[in-house]
């Protein structure tokens, strides 16, 4: 065991770790944290996507004492003071999901990626999310999503 | 699905991590990105004791100096598809940093880690042995200079010792340089079906100066199609130079069926990659 310091959406989370758990399981069985979603487990699909130091990972392949000392943002730290962030405003409005398995992935996926890219064009976007499926094929409300966040967001800097 | 129990350590420095290699020799496994080393690890194809997380280890510099590019090992694929350097000067590596996994597979995995793996449909070794790459290993007798056409010596297999650690990666920069890399996967995330590398450089008059093309997919591990480059050196690449060089490469490569496709459909997708590679590498070093 490994006694380990992450911090989670802004609160410092301590725990004695094995080395083999997965940061997934870390967030959702040691901490609760149940938004994050197990996939396929195998590095593809991307439901597991959290930021781990700001940059998207996916956290089925991360081990949870690779985020010792490190800040991990969940799609439960999105949100501030009961206002939804603008991405997730964004696939609410556009209807960017169909079953929602993806969606969380999806969205810490976006919120990463605009912040590299603040106005991405519709080819950008989907080459970000080459890394995030959607079995539901619903991409096209997906993509639609994040332009519009792109904009709210942008609009809201001005 | 979780790996089975192991033993963690993440070394402050060089040195405490090369002595953890020494005692515990094979069982121990360095841990870079660990974007193919913890799937590994689920499907139970190594069984390391000990992982060696490099992280603290000042290794992740992309520096460039006297007429070289060096590479730290565990610079992230994410960090050179970035860099506005490596894009100007390094066309090749910037192509490969952009198909690497998928992006979020980028943002953790590293070049040295793709290279100490050396998977046999990966893409940094066809790209290394273009490029004419060496890979500078430290052990516990100092550090050794490994060109890639010896680094690379089987399928998941290299010339590193179990004591010692890939630190750096040294790539030469040549004037009036180009280059490219070409891939076919069935879908993102795939390995290579095939994938081939071009590094090349034009002399004052615009003939080729030097040339190296690297393949992956089309062998038990990369292939250096040293034919092709040879046919290019010193010529001036017409149409007819680019077509024969690019038959060469198809050629001399040994591709096997499998379910990624014939043995035939990967030696066509070598020469006709071949070609489009050459000819991007081109209009860069001429840009």
């Amino acid at each position: 065991m490994r006694r380990i310091a992450v911090t989670v959406n802004g609160v410092r989370r301590e725990a004695e770790v094995e080395p083999r758990l997965l940061l997934v399981y870390f967030l959702r069985e040691t901490l609760g944290l149940t938004g994050t979603n197990v996939g396929c487990d195998t590095s593809s699909c991307g439901a597991c996507t959290v930021l781990l130091d700001g940059e998207s990972v996916k956290s089925c392949t991360v081990l949870a004492v690779q985020a010792d000392g490190r800040e991990v943002t969940t799609i439960e730290g999105l949100a501030s003071d009961g206002q939804l962030h603008p991405v997730q405003e964004a696939f609410h409005r556009n209807h960017g999901l169909q079953c929602g398995y993806c969606t969380p992935g999806m969205i810490m996926a976006a919120v990463s990626y605009l912040k590299e890219n603040p106005s991405p064009s519709e080819e950008e976007v989907r080459l970000a999310l080459e890394g995030n499926l959607c079995r539901c094929t619903g991409y096209q409300n997906i993509v639609k999503a994040i332009l519009d966040a792109a904009q709210q967001m942008s609009g809201a800097r001005v | 699905m979780f790996p089975p129990p192991f033993g963690y350590a993440a070394p402050r420095t060089l040195e405490e991590a090369l002595a953890l290699l020494a005692e515990r020799g094979p069982a121990a496994r360095p841990l870079a990105g660990g974007q193919s080393l913890i799937p590994q690890l689920k499907l139970r194809t190594l069984r390391p004791s000990l992982l060696v997380d490099l992280r603290h280890l000042p290794l992740a510099g992309i520096e460039e100096e006297d007429g070289h590019l060096v590479l730290g090992a565990t610079v992230t694929h994410a960090a050179l598809e970035a860099s506005e350097a490596i894009r100007e000067r390094h066309p090749l590596l910037h192509d490969v940093a952009s198909v690497v996994g998928d992006p979020l597979v980028r943002n953790l995995g590293t070049v040295g880690g793709s290279a100490a793996q050396a998977d046999p449909r990966g893409d940094w070794g066809a790209a290394l042995l273009a490029a004419g790459a060496v890979l500078v290993a430290a052990g516990p007798e100092g550090e050794r200079e490994i060109g890639a056409e010896d680094f690379f010596t089987g399928s998941y297999d290299t010339a590193l010792r179990a004591d010692e650690l890939l630190v750096r990666i040294r790539l030469p920069r040549r004037p009036r340089g180009g280059g490219s890399y070409h891939k076919l996967r069935r879908r993102v995330g795939d390995f290579a079906t095939v994938g081939v590398a071009v590094d090349l450089s034009l002399d004052r008059d615009g003939a080729i100066e030097d040339c190296g093309i690297g393949l992956t997919g089309v062998g038990l591990t990369y292939v250096r199609a040293g034919k092709a480059a040879e046919h290019l050196r010193g010529r001036r690449p017409d149409p007819r130079a680019l077509r024969r060089a690019a038959e060469l490469a198809a050629e001399e490569c040994h591709p096997i069926g499998d379910e990624r496709g014939s043995a035939a459909y990967k030696r066509e997708l070598v020469r006709v990659f071949a070609l489009r590679g050459l000819e991007r590498a081109l209009a860069r070093a001429a840009g």
